[in-house]
């Protein structure tokens, strides 16, 4: 087909306004890089306005780690996303796929046990109540626990698990194989997109966790990295004068320690996550 | 008589049986439904029960003494200044970010799916999703270089262009703009995400055939990509209208000061503070409780509603 004038005008006008939401969200980021980037002499100089740093400097990033606090709130995090994220998707699944089964007893009682919390939340103070009563305050195990299951994802998991093709399952089960080694062998190995899908989602909220943090843990260690960061954003902005202001351009490395790992991940799951999400919108 | 009691001891049996035969399956439903009584449901009844009492931590849960009369902490509330403000804030954040969000996360797609260029598309998609994977804390520290009075550079843009700065992050109002805004910013991408996936769903033989009839892009969209989508906006819409009272705790404890409580401060916030900084849990958890129900209330209606107009219904 040729393209007419108009077609070309057409495509030339979408492509640049895309272009513009582009850069809209790309830019906050690249200012913040270049600030964490720009020593602090110039960044005082030039009255906080540094588009492009003349000369690069890592000063900022070194003094970060050096912040009370931030190595040990960084593994904290580090380790809530991964065995954390493990842990929520082992549980997820497990509670996902029996209630995929078709046949399964008392089916339409599990389904509607599992979505009532989806409507309901018991909310703040209720769920804290019972972190307190169940010992986890000042753990870790507080940050991954009392969300081990979200039951939106459930939800997509079971949704998954149900549109994959039964037969393959019954053949399976026809050879003798168990429900579990149908799960491992025959049910994992096609759940790639959904296990990518969820991954990601519990991953991104245990990297940002801070409301878990802020409530379950006030012990300075056990704290998250989006804590010590938030705290630290907020020290400057209270101007006390016996405490070690942060500067700015500090807090924007800060900024981007928090930022970039979640950054870096998430383009390689994209493809996976489209098709997720698709599954949260249809019924069922 | 007696072959109904043969029937049902049958009935038994085979449920027995099946039990038995899906033991497996049943032992893998375990861990979950532990996890889902202890963190799940039992915060929903501890909320009722904790929110008609005066709780004191020495008693506990069970140990504290009922409030007298049972509804006082819903009392308090209602009656309290704050009520009305609370009210209106959260509608008012809520509902911006609602009315503003869905047509622009549609727009979105909309323009996503007529560029013609693949590798653009790709590359405006996965920018436009980065926002959704930073925390609120992030761009909290954002906000700072961009809209600070003394050094945003944004604020610099405008004082060279205007001559005076503008206290975004300060003035009460423009902070809850800045509120509205950042949530798009940071929503928008993610959210057409869902309206994408159902434009691409659409027989391409619809706009072949609108073209050939001298159909322009735009009546296309107007006529074919609007309404093939209807029945997925609704739905997005439906879920939205359940979650109206929740205008974005997570954003606003993090960005908020005390200096713009008038209009930011929402339910969610009061009740955090009123909880943990006050320590009055029943009187938090009693909101909390309002909260919900109003919530489950409101979903359960505009499914109602459009299930009668539309047939959409999310069950």
């Amino acid at each position: 087909m040729v393209k007419s004038r108009s077609e070309k005008i057409y495509q030339f006008v979408i492509a640049s306004i895309l272009i513009l939401i582009g850069i809209l969200c790309l830019f906050p980021m690249l200012y913040v890089v270049s600030v964490s980037l720009t020593p602090y002499e110039e960044y005082l100089r030039q009255s906080g306005v540094v588009l492009f740093p003349k000369k690069i400097t890592f000063e900022a990033y070194r003094q970060f780690w050096k912040e009370p606090y931030v190595l040990r709130c960084f593994i904290n995090t580090v380790l809530i996303s991964t065995f954390g994220t493990a842990l929520n998707i082992i549980a997820t699944v497990l509670m996902a796929y029996p209630l995929s089964k078709r046949d399964l007893v008392f089916k339409k009682f599990f389904t509607i046990f599992a979505l009532i919390p989806l409507l309901i939340t018991g909310g703040m103070i209720p769920t804290y109540l019972i972190v307190k009563n169940t010992g986890l305050l000042n753990s870790l195990a507080a940050l991954v626990i009392p969300t081990l299951i979200t039951p939106y994802t459930l939800l997509i998991t079971k949704s998954f698990f149900s549109s994959i093709n039964g037969s393959l399952f019954e053949s399976a089960r026809i050879d003798g194989a168990g429900e579990f080694r149908v799960l491992c062998s025959i049910a994992l190995p096609v759940s790639k997109p959904i296990i990518a899908t969820i991954g990601l989602m519990y991953g991104v909220s245990h990297w940002n966790e801070y409301f878990s943090s802020l409530m379950y843990n006030s012990e300075s260690t056990m704290r998250t990295l989006q804590v010590v960061l938030r705290e630290m954003l907020n020290r400057a902005n209270k101007m006390e004068a016996d405490i070690a202001v942060p500067t700015r351009t500090l807090q924007m490395a800060g900024v981007i320690v928090s930022a970039v790992p979640i950054i870096l991940v998430y383009p390689f799951l994209q493809k996976h996550f489209t098709q997720g999400i698709m599954l949260g919108a249809v019924k069922g | 008589m007696n072959d109904l009691f043969k029937n049902n001891v049958k009935r038994k049996k085979k449920l027995i049986k099946k039990i038995i035969s899906q033991r497996a399956l049943l032992l893998m439903l375990l861990p979950g439904v532990i996890f889902y009584i202890v963190y799940l449901y039992a915060p929903i009844f501890t909320g009722v029960i904790v929110s008609i009492k005066d709780y004191s931590t020495k008693a506990g849960i069970l140990g504290s003494k009922f409030a007298d009369p049972w509804f006082k902490n819903f009392k308090f509330f209602f009656n309290s200044p704050a009520f009305i403000p609370l009210l209106k804030n959260t509608f008012i954040i809520s509902f911006s970010k609602l009315i503003l969000g869905i047509p622009l996360a549609i727009v979105l797609a909309i323009l996503l799916n007529e560029c013609r260029s693949l590798k653009l598309k790709r590359a405006v998609q996965t920018l436009t999703y980065m926002p959704h994977f930073l925390s609120w804390v992030v761009i909290y520290g954002m906000c700072f270089i961009l809209f600070s009075e003394t050094n945003g550079l944004i604020n610099d843009w405008i004082r060279s262009l205007t001559g005076s700065s503008i206290p975004v992050l300060t003035n009460p109002s423009m902070f809850r703009t800045m509120i509205i805004g950042t949530d798009i910013w940071k929503t928008t991408g993610w959210s057409a995400i869902i309206y994408l996936a159902a434009i691409s769903g659409i027989d391409p033989q619809l706009y072949e055939a609108a073209h050939l009839d001298g159909c322009s892009h735009f009546k296309s969209i107007i006529y074919i990509t609007l309404p093939s989508i209807s029945s997925i906006i609704i739905i997005t819409m439906i879920l939205r209208c359940g979650t109206i009272l929740n205008a974005g705790f997570d954003q606003i404890y993090v960005m908020y000061n005390e200096g713009v409580y008038s209009t930011v401060d929402i339910i969610d916030t009061w009740v955090f503070r009123t909880g943990f900084e006050n320590f009055n849990l029943s009187l938090s958890s009693a909101v909390g409780l309002f909260k919900s129900v109003i919530s489950f209330t409101l979903i359960f209606i505009v499914n109602k509603i459009s299930n009668h107009y539309r047939g959409e219904s999310l069950w």
